[in-house]
């Protein structure tokens, strides 16, 4: 019984790390790191639902019957390099930012939006 | 890995929670070689440990090193994610059992993508039948995704016009690792063409083993990024061409359309690829082949692109700092 869900508590731990990390730090380049590690603790929650005990990888072979679940991995496999891309764009996104205000700290660009008003 | 991310929690020095999250990044490829999940590992292993940790490397550089203390107490923060933690766990004893062949997620369509799979493609790898032939659309549509991504990053960042040559060239003369490195650079001359050989053994050899265009896409633009780093941007420029890439990556989702109009015009439905050929196999297998090539493309243009787009702001402004004062 506990160790049937011991997967799944890693994941939770890992997702609210990563919640952690994006509410509660200002910086922008950490708070993409947060997310990075919360869309990786989707990841490691759809794999280990696909797991099966006594299965294989899912690539057809003689003499195996028993394979993993292909779906969540086609699911999790294109994910990732969509994850990629968005992530390479909020990095885009905080280095215009930075030329911008100077600063990746969210207090220091409030302050400034502030002043400016 | 737990421990890696607390770690990362704590970290305030930017360039090591980078480093963090590249050891992250391979231990959670790792767990997926161990959970079976060959394919996602192979694109984690690339992704997670590698160009993410690159990218991330460069915006590094280009803002701050530090990361500023936090001011205000977290405790509503962490009172927050506590709450939330405790009841996702709550939520998990209602989960089946892990690992066990009787779950909800094991006994629908998963059981007719392994049974009847091969008959229909003729490829042994089922992750990449799905993604190609069943789910084609889907993955169409992450194809454009990375293709905006892309084109929206090469709009926020692309410099226009440029720093005069001359200065341009003394300044890389003193700061590329060329000079600076002889093992590294002779290391790297001799890895590079087994990088990109393998990048492509792995696009045309996705079908029976682990695999496919996303991996190679990846793996063939670490390779450009690599060689860019070692004999400095001007000169990887000067064989990799920006324009050029920006046409690949077009080229790439062009390829992926194209084969689902062909598809239309020979009396099939979109990306059906059973109606490209007479025997529906032999189109199958094609038609697969066609469109891993357009992700390949795609992928490795897009990413190799975003690397130079984000290198050449960061040089462009450390040229004006050490001229300008």
């Amino acid at each position: 019984m506990l160790i049937g869900h011991y997967n799944y508590w890693v994941v939770v731990a890992l997702m609210m790390l990563g919640f952690f990390i994006i509410i509660a730090h200002g910086n922008l380049i950490k708070k993409i790191v947060g997310l990075t590690i919360f869309q990786t603790s989707v990841f490691i929650f759809y794999i280990s639902v696909a797991k099966l005990d006594g299965g294989t990888a899912p690539i057809l072979a003689e003499g195996f019957t028993d394979y993993a679940n292909p779906l969540p991995h086609v699911l999790i496999l294109t994910a990732i390099v969509v994850g990629i891309a968005t992530t390479a764009l909020g990095l885009a996104l905080t280095v215009r930012i930075n030329e911008a205000y100077g600063s990746i700290e969210e207090e220091f660009i409030e302050k400034q939006d502030n002043q400016s008003c | 890995m737990v421990g890696v991310v607390v770690a990362i929690v704590w970290m305030k020095d930017l360039f090591s929670v980078v480093m963090l999250l590249g050891i992250y990044g391979l231990l959670t490829a790792s767990f997926f070689v161990a959970m079976d999940a060959v394919d996602v590992a192979f694109t984690e292993a690339s992704v997670g440990a590698g160009i993410s940790t690159l990218l991330l490397l460069v915006a590094v550089a280009k803002t701050k090193r530090k990361e500023h203390p936090v001011r205000h107490k977290p405790y509503i923060a962490l009172l927050v994610v506590i709450v939330t933690g405790a009841l996702l766990i709550y939520g998990t004893f209602d989960m089946p059992r892990f690992g066990v062949a009787d779950a909800p997620g094991h006994t629908h369509v998963a059981q007719r993508y392994i049974q009847d799979s091969y008959e229909e493609i003729g490829i042994p790898n089922i992750v990449t039948s799905v993604l190609a032939s069943y789910r084609g659309f889907d993955t169409f549509g992450e194809v454009v995704v990375i293709f905006t991504a892309g084109i929206a990053v090469l709009a926020l960042l692309s410099v226009v016009g440029g720093v005069s040559g001359v200065r341009r060239q003394s300044f890389y003369e003193q700061h590329s690792m060329y000079e600076q490195h002889k093992v590294l650079r002779i290391v790297s001359k001799i890895l590079i063409p087994f990088i990109l050989m393998f990048a492509l053994y792995v696009q045309f050899h996705g079908e029976y083993s682990p695999g496919g265009g996303f991996q190679a896409g990846v793996i063939f633009a670490a390779g450009l990024i690599l060689f860019a780093m070692l004999f400095g941007l001007s000169t990887a420029q000067r064989f990799i061409k920006i324009a050029w890439l920006q046409l690949m990556a077009a080229l790439g989702v062009l390829i992926y359309g194209a084969v689902g109009v062909v598809s239309f015009l020979n009396g099939g439905s979109f990306l059906d690829y059973s109606v490209l050929l007479e025997n529906p196999v032999a189109g199958q297998h094609v038609g697969i082949i066609l469109i891993e090539l357009g992700v390949g493309l795609t992928v490795a243009s897009v990413i190799t692109l975003i690397f130079f787009t984000f290198a050449n702001r960061k040089e462009q402004y450390q040229i004006v700092d050490s001229t300008g004062e």
